[in-house]
């Protein structure tokens, strides 16, 4: 601690921080904007200029940058100096001299941090009268809007771009008051995080391409705390609303998981809510008959009467959308809506991660680790943020090094120059290149059963009493060796794996290597990956649920005639069992009803349609892989701008269907009753009414307001449907009103913050008001309860399994992930759609050689009983004997991890 | 006695004072005016109907910036952005609720490029307030009005088709970035 006096009052500081940093977090007001809490400072503006004195007796002082000045014990400073002011209002006006006259037609405007600056700072005239200089843009590709002439040449974009997210595409050119940041030439912005440029840029240079085409200001958006449902990482995100659509989804800070950042897909996968062809009122399918909400209940509930119902849930669907369904059908004939395999392995990953010898960490504490071995998984593409996390601590060398030379870690050109792109050890063992290999200290590709080979053996290199591997090639056991070597040397080992090549034996791997690290005392820690946003969630709900809950149980139990009705909760079965399955279960079932948000191929087949919300119509609450249990709230009311519009939460329906089975009255009117029976139901989640505030949260009495207090158009914006304004909708699930009625600001703490905003800090940057210290955590606690912190157990040596051998004549098929793609939702969002790969079949470069063919020929195979036709990629990484299929792309068959191709040969046209 | 006579004389006085006065407005200019036969005199900053003007060159002059419906009082505003092929952005619709509008002409002075313009005509009546509901068709009229050469996209950085970058008034050529000139 240290002691500062800032225009002669006194306060406690961080002493390891900079004066900036030390004035921010006490709440006073310093403009800046080189500076960022998560890049560190190279006092590049000089917006920042503070005086400071050499004592109390100093009258005359000095200015200072203050994010360049060490927050030393006894400073002495003013901010509110008139030198210092007049200092920083000149700085602005050079800013300034180039900046176009834009802001009406800037999509920054109105959440812009110069603009903010610009106010604080007192800069309202505009005195230069010469030419402005320009430059011309470039097209950045469907995420990223480009327009260099706002740039004031603070070099966050390229410190966020290169150093933070390690892209290679982005760049500076040029020199003195003409630097351009852009691409060498035009063309699609290649790194997975290019979207929080958006958020990083103080100005309009590089702004979200995919809000634009229906932009609106920030001040004129509804949003709520919610979660991304774009994979298992669970990432905050604060999703904005204008006229019944979602705009644009931006940053939400939580200290522990993605704090400022969000990747690609989280943030430009928002498209499938805005799709005309959703479901939105219930539909008898046969007949094409929409109707009402109490019309569908009495259809739902004669088709389902005196009927044997089978329920499958969903791990994209909220705990409590399954937990009704839970109830509606009976907890013995509730099934998960997982494959078989993936069931297997998310629960086993959950035992893993809830009693296994090894706590989880949280994505923000990944970056803390200093040697991390990645076993398995192709991150980027699974759980993004993870990548980018990792990316954090591998970079961690260089403040390590940096502080050993007594250099303070905040200082940023300062810190990377002395550790000369020293890293910390990252290893990567996949099946085929990925897009960490850049900071891997080695990187090495093997078929699914020889990756976990490779784990048995780093176990058994660093604690000798876990199982050998027999018959491990010496280069394997040698690398092996080096990871085991590395790993112990670190102060903080990180073991990184998951279930996303449907490999038992890689989780199994994983284990020993938990138990290895922990028999040698090390303080290590773990983090697996599942496959969907409410995996973990479901795998949670289901632990003490006897037999076999996978999607395959429960289409043989329909097919087998056990049951006569099948009710299907946002689940598309054929992304998740093999089509004639469920062609065969969909065809023996007597009544199908489903519930989905989207008009996916399972829901063509329902008998009954019923419209369920996505996350930005409804509440819920998923698990995250680190089970942490974290709420989404309802960011619109779609019914406000369409009466016709029946979309109601999962939950919703599937309770009042029951209660009409009952024949009573509906009992859950809100959320807060829905989760309160689930936790009660379920003691393992327990935790998740603690995941935010009930209800009757209120601040000075007040409710929370969705929207800014700006917020316009409120009795014009329905006025052509009718003049006569309806009341607001009200929201009995959550303390937020569905408008600008309520608290807003950052006064007073709290966790769930729709958006922020605070007096005189429009953009982004305002999150630095609701810290208890920039950068650090949420001063009321980050979001959401970890509910898998059991008590930690040995867990029993795993045997390694036999080397990978395919018969002759056969491949392996494994799955390759693609963050635009992959994911069921966000592949419906019309930008996604844009950068998502054709479907292809990836093979290795000797096969193709042997195979004679070349890259794009058109490739036959089987796969079991199916026929595909693809175009080949060749991959000079893949391993022999396996074939890589791109998941969930259209064309492409659910896949196991038995899934074997063979029959591959040119196909001829 | 002779107070109570003067007190009726003077009575009597200023009641025929008053007749006269009365009539004599019989003989006087008119104050009121004969509307609707005669039209009413409005100074031309009066604040009335609302409407919205066209550049110079007859393109639409709002940039659906969002500024006029931040300043509404009443929130009567409400629109929304689109975008021309060669970058210019445009209301997709423009709507004001007159039955709601209090003519206070904050949302004009909030216009960066002189878009919206209240104009001296009060004559809005209607019989039913749906019909008080204004599109862009009914806003939008074919002239400047007020600034009548003031054309934002002539200041403006942005790029539209018949001005690239650099062609804009005070602007340089844009930088060639590969130049190695120092």
């Amino acid at each position: 601690m240290a002691t500062i006096h800032v225009d002669g009052k006194q306060y406690e500081v961080d002493g390891a921080d900079n004066l900036l940093q030390a004035c921010l977090s006490l709440g006073l007001d310093v403009p800046y904007f080189c500076w960022h809490p998560a890049l560190g400072s190279v006092g590049a503006c000089r917006q920042c200029a503070v005086k400071q004195y050499s004592d109390e007796n100093d009258t005359r002082g000095r200015l200072v940058m203050s994010c360049m000045t060490p927050a030393t014990d006894n400073s002495w400073i003013s901010i509110d100096d008139e030198e210092a002011k007049a200092f920083r209002a000149s700085v602005i006006e050079w800013l300034m001299i180039n900046h176009p006259h834009d802001c009406p037609v800037c999509e920054e405007g109105g959440h812009c941090h110069l603009q903010d600056m610009t106010v604080m700072t007192g800069h309202n005239q505009r005195r230069y009268r010469f030419s402005k200089r320009t430059h011309v843009n470039q097209d950045l590709g469907p995420f990223i809007a480009h327009e260099m002439n706002r740039c004031i040449a603070c070099y966050r974009c390229v410190r966020y771009y290169k150093d933070y997210a390690g892209g290679t595409d982005l760049g500076v050119f040029g020199a003195h008051d003409e630097v351009y940041f852009g691409r060498v030439e035009d063309g699609v912005l290649e790194s997975e995080f290019s979207g929080n440029l958006t958020e990083v840029c103080p100005t309009g240079v590089f702004t979200d391409k995919t809000h634009s085409e229906r932009y609106n200001r920030k001040w004129d958006m509804q949003f709520a705390p919610s979660i991304c449902h774009g994979c298992s990482a669970g990432c905050n995100i604060s999703p904005g609303e204008r006229y019944g659509e979602i705009r644009r989804i931006e940053n939400r800070f939580n200290g522990s998981v993605n704090h400022y950042f969000l990747c690609d897909r989280g943030r430009f996968g928002y498209g499938y809510v805005n799709r005309k062809d959703r479901p939105q009122r219930p539909l008898l399918q046969r007949s094409r008959l929409s109707m009402g909400i109490d019309a569908a209940l009495d259809q739902a509930a004669g088709l389902l009467n005196r009927q044997r119902i089978l329920g499958i849930g969903s791990p994209r669907a909220s705990l409590e959308s399954n937990f009704a369904l839970r109830e509606l059908v009976g907890a013995e004939d509730f099934y998960s809506g997982m494959a078989r395999e993936e069931l297997a392995n998310v629960n086993a990953i959950r035992e893993l991660i809830q009693h296994g010898p090894l706590p989880t960490a949280s994505i923000r504490d990944i970056e803390n680790h200093d040697a991390v071995f990645v076993l398995g998984e192709d991150l980027t593409q699974t759980a993004a943020r993870i990548a980018l996390a990792l990316r954090q601590s591998a970079r961690g060398k260089a403040t390590e090094i940096a502080e050993a030379a007594g250099i303070q870690s905040w200082h940023q050109a300062a810190v990377q120059n002395i550790a000369q792109g020293a890293l910390n050890p990252v290893f990567i063992a996949s099946v085929d290149s990925t897009r960490l290999d850049d900071i891997a200290a080695e990187a090495v590709r093997a078929a699914p059963a020889d990756l976990a080979r490779l784990g048995f053996a780093v176990a058994h290199a660093i604690d000798p009493s876990a199982p050998a591997v027999d018959g491990l090639e010496a280069d394997a056991r040698e690398l092996a060796g080096r990871i085991a070597e590395a790993l112990l040397a670190a102060r903080r080992p990180l073991l990184v794996s998951g279930a996303s090549l449907g490999s038992r034996s890689l989780i199994d791997a994983a284990a020993n290597i938990a138990q290895a690290l922990k028999n040698r005392g090390k303080d290590a820690s773990i983090s697996m990956v599942v496959p969907e946003a409410n995996s973990m969630g479901l795998s949670i709900m289901l632990a003490d649920e006897p037999g076999d809950r996978s999607v395959e149980a429960a289409l043989d139990a329909v097919v087998e005639g056990r049951y006569d009705a099948l009710v299907i909760l946002e689940n598309d079965l054929y992304r998740r069992a093999d089509s004639q399955l469920v062609d065969a279960a969909l065809a023996a079932a007597k009544v199908v009803i489903v519930v989905d948000h989207q008009q996916t191929p399972t829901a063509d087949k329902a008998h009954l349609l019923l419209p369920a919300s996505s996350f930005a119509e409804g509440d819920g609450t998923l698990v995250s892989l680190e089970g942490r249990a974290q709420r989404f709230f309802q960011v619109f009311e779609p019914g406000y701008y369409n009466p016709d519009v029946l979309i109601r939460e999962g939950w919703r329906w599937l309770h009042a269907l029951r209660h009409t089975l009952l024949g009573k009255p509906v009992d859950w009117t809100s959320l807060d009753q829905v989760t309160a029976a689930c936790a009660a139901v379920h003691p393992r989640l327990a935790g998740i009414t603690e995941a935010a505030p009930d209800a009757s949260f209120r601040i000075k009495g007040q409710k929370l307001a969705r929207a800014p207090h700006r917020y316009s158009g409120r009795t014009a914006m329905r006025a052509n449907i009718s003049v006569h304004e309806p009341r607001q909708p009200q929201d009995p699930d959550s303390p937020f009103a569905f408008s600008m009625e309520g608290y807003s600001g950052a006064g007073q703490d709290r966790q769930q913050i729709p958006f922020a905003w605070s007096p005189g800090w429009n953009s982004p940057q305002a999150w630095n008001k609701f810290q208890d210290e920039v950068g650090g955590h949420l001063r009321a606690g980050d979001p959401g309860v970890r509910l898998l912190d059991g008590a930690r157990m040995d867990v029993d040596w795993a045997q390694p399994p036999a080397a990978f051998a395919p018969a002759a004549g056969t491949w392996q098929v494994v799955p390759l992930y693609h963050l635009f793609g992959s994911e069921e939702n966000s592949a419906r969002a019309e930008p996604i759609q844009q950068r998502m790969p054709q479907p292809y079949v990836a093979l290795a470069e000797a096969e193709a050689q042997r195979l004679g063919v070349t890259d794009g020929a058109m490739l036959a195979l089987s796969l079991g009983d199916r026929q595909l036709q693809l175009p080949a990629r060749i991959s000079s990484e893949l391993p022999l004997g396996v074939i890589g299929l791109p998941v969930g792309l259209p064309g492409i068959p659910p896949l196991t991890a038995a899934s074997v191709a063979t029959g591959i040969k040119e196909a001829t046209r | 006695m002779i107070k109570s006579i003067l007190h009726v004389v003077h009575g009597f006085y200023t009641q025929l004072r008053s007749l006269v006065m009365i009539f004599g407005h019989a003989f006087r200019k008119r104050d009121t005016l004969q509307y609707p036969e005669e039209p009413v005199y409005l100074p031309p900053r009066y604040r009335g109907r609302i409407v919205l003007t066209r550049d110079p060159d007859g393109e639409e002059r709002c940039v659906a910036c969002n500024l006029c419906a931040a300043a509404c009082p009443v929130g009567c505003i409400s629109l929304q952005k689109a975008e021309t092929e060669d970058g210019r952005w445009y209301p997709e619709f423009f709507r004001i609720n007159f039955s709601r509008c209090i003519f206070c002409g904050l949302c004009e002075e909030a216009c960066p490029t002189t878009a919206i313009q209240l104009t001296p005509d009060f004559e809005l009546a209607e019989y039913k307030r749906q019909d008080l509901v204004y599109e862009k068709e009914d806003l939008l009229i074919a002239g400047t009005g007020k600034n009548p050469d003031y054309n934002f996209y002539r200041v403006s950085g942005l790029a539209i088709a018949g001005k690239p970058k650099g062609a804009a008034q005070n602007e340089a050529e844009p930088v060639n970035v590969k130049g190695l000139l120092p």
